[in-house]
């Protein structure tokens, strides 16, 4: 690396232009919305800058705390869940055969590049009360029946008398079922690389010395993993945290997030003042899970070096 | 080695041998299905003939032909690959000079600059679509341009979340540079410009098709931020697609997600092969 005294010139050439982009398309329209959260509604669509606290003193209404709240347990909910369906799918495509191990990781990756509306879309189709979660549950439930009818058990007795499909959309579980759908394969790929580097003659030398496959798994491979646990809980909880289209689509009227409230300020109640100060609060989220990843990784490399 | 030797041997299952544990095949099967079973069925109902989606009727392309007869959902499509393109542009050359900059030179405040280049990775992205929607509106971009300048607003916005992905993507296949070459170069007489041209961009090539293509899809992904910058005579795929969702569930809109779903699983694949080459080659030119 050279120091950019030497070649002013193309020091400059190369880094104005884009300075420039991020500072007036970025940095500025995020200023802006950072000002607008001190700012009063002045008549329908003018907004005064007072520097008033009062946008932030509304986010700590019960009705907004509650919002907060219910989009961190769907975050949490979500990278709880994803961790763990996510470890075994990692840990399986680790030590698979050299052949499949791309054909793996490729089919983990190639869902994450799809339109998320189209995944989000897809994931209608199926949850639906005519959708097919519901067509495969009564498909079972014919089964069930006639297999109960050949014991004797009688025909559409025990399992009653008619199908009710279940309501698999717009509620809570829908808007986990979907973030879950939606994050898995950030959950996967960096628990992936963790693993990837795990040295193999350690679980060995676990297992000459007595552990169990369990013990093993949980005081060897687990912590060796823990950098990657942690990467994937963020690069899961953060998005999740500030998901606006899946609790959009897929959630009830009981299940909205932060984004959807959020974008209501901006685009139906016209409240923009407030909706800043919410944004804001979210953003400020965000920071602090990263730096809680910053610390835990800066803790685990003290402790690889020592 | 040991462990080949266990890894050959297909009789008992090693200890080890996680992957062939029946439990494991079912989690990765399980999981595999959760993954691609919704997918799937969209485009596999896509070319079924009947409105209702779930019984099989078969095989048809009328909902293509739907999909192809309906102006705005066309509208919509030109509209996103026209964005696309033209952002692709401007963020492949801004992502470019930011690995650049970052590879290469030493400045005050580098850290500061990197972590705000990351930014718009991080940031959630209804913050940046709330910025931006407050951002034309108060500096009045004109929203009566005729097409397609009347696309540059998203166009900026798509600009600013992409290009600090290309740069590290670019970033990464400079780490391969071995900058004895360009000091070779410039011994023997090149100018700034020509070590550039002749030597810089040739090797970033592979980094550049790939943070291109990256930067393609994540555009033609994007509806957040598109959400907030567009109007009514700007819509794009993803956001007339939104409409068309919330109002109901068509086979039509299948088949208009085939396409697209189609067309980002050859550009993927094509990045990623890309890439892949791109982190060979160093070691290539080191042997």
């Amino acid at each position: 690396m050279e120091d950019w005294r030497r070649t002013p010139l193309v020091f400059w050439v190369t880094s104005l232009p884009p300075s420039l982009w991020l500072i007036v398309f970025f940095l500025i329209p995020l200023a802006l919305v950072w000002v607008m959260s001190f700012g009063e509604l002045d008549g329908l669509v003018d907004i005064k800058i007072t520097g008033t606290l009062a946008n932030y003193e509304r986010a700590l209404d019960p009705l907004y705390l509650e919002v907060f709240g219910k989009s961190l347990l769907f975050a949490g909910f979500t990278t709880v869940i994803s961790l763990v369906v996510g470890f075994p799918v990692a840990l399986a495509i680790v030590f698979a055969s050299p052949r499949w191990r791309p054909i793996l990781l490729l089919l983990v990756i190639l869902p994450f590049w799809t339109n998320l509306l189209i995944r989000t879309y897809a994931l209608i189709a199926v949850l639906r009360v005519r959708g097919f979660a519901n067509f495969s549950l009564e498909w079972l439930w014919d089964q069930g029946n006639t297999v109960l009818a050949l014991l004797g058990l009688g025909s559409y007795q025990l399992l009653g008398e008619r199908f009710e499909p279940l309501e698999l959309l717009y509620n809570n579980s829908a808007v986990v079922i979907g973030l879950v759908y939606v994050h898995m394969p950030f959950m996967i790929l960096p628990l992936y690389a963790a693993l990837e580097r795990l040295d193999r003659s350690l679980i060995e030398a676990a297992l000459d010395l007595g552990a169990s496959q369990f013990r093993a798994f949980l005081t060897v491979v687990v912590p060796l993993a823990l950098p990657g646990i942690i990467s994937g809980g963020i690069l899961v909880f953060i998005p999740a945290l500030g998901s606006f289209l899946t609790p959009d689509l897929l959630g009830g009227t009981d299940s909205q997030m932060i984004a959807n409230v959020i974008e209501r300020q901006f685009k139906g109640a016209n409240d923009w003042p407030f909706g800043a100060a919410l944004s804001f609060l979210l953003m400020y989220l965000t920071f602090a899970a990263l730096t809680v990843r910053a610390l835990v990784n800066r803790r685990a490399e003290r402790r690889g070096g020592a | 080695m040991n462990l080949a030797k266990v890894f050959r041997n297909r009789e008992p299952i090693g200890p080890l041998e996680y992957t062939r544990r029946t439990w494991m095949r079912l989690t990765l099967l399980a999981t595999f299905v959760f993954l691609y079973a919704p997918i799937v069925t969209l485009v596999a109902f896509s070319f079924n003939d009947s409105r209702r989606n779930i019984v099989w009727r078969g095989f048809s392309l009328k909902y293509y032909e739907q999909a192809l007869a309906n102006d705005g959902l066309i509208e919509a499509f030109v509209n996103s690959l026209t964005i696309a393109f033209v952002q692709t542009i401007i963020a492949t050359i801004l992502g470019a000079l930011t690995a650049l900059l970052l590879w290469r030179f030493r400045f005050p405040f580098r850290g500061g600059y990197e972590g705000a280049m990351a930014l718009p990775i991080v940031i959630p992205e209804i913050c940046m679509g709330v910025a931006m929607l407050a951002f034309f509106s108060r500096i009045g971009w004109p929203t009566d341009l005729p097409w397609p300048l009347n696309l540059s607003a998203i166009t900026i916005a798509h600009v600013s979340f992409s290009f600090p992905f290309v740069a590290v993507v670019v970033r990464a296949r400079l780490e391969g540079f071995n900058r004895e070459l360009s000091e070779a170069a410039q011994d023997l007489g090149a100018t700034e410009w020509q070590v550039f041209r002749d030597v810089m961009v040739p090797f970033m090539r592979p980094g550049l098709v790939a943070g291109a293509l990256l930067a393609f899809t994540l555009s033609l992904d994007d509806f957040v931020i598109t959400f907030f910058t567009s109007g009514p005579d700007t819509v794009t795929f993803p956001v007339k697609v939104y409409s068309m969702v919330r109002f109901s569930v068509t086979p039509e809109v299948n088949a208009a997600s085939t396409v697209l779903i189609a067309m980002t699983v050859v550009l993927t694949v094509l990045a990623l092969w890309l890439q892949s080459r791109a982190k060979l080659k160093p070691e290539e030119v080191a042997g």
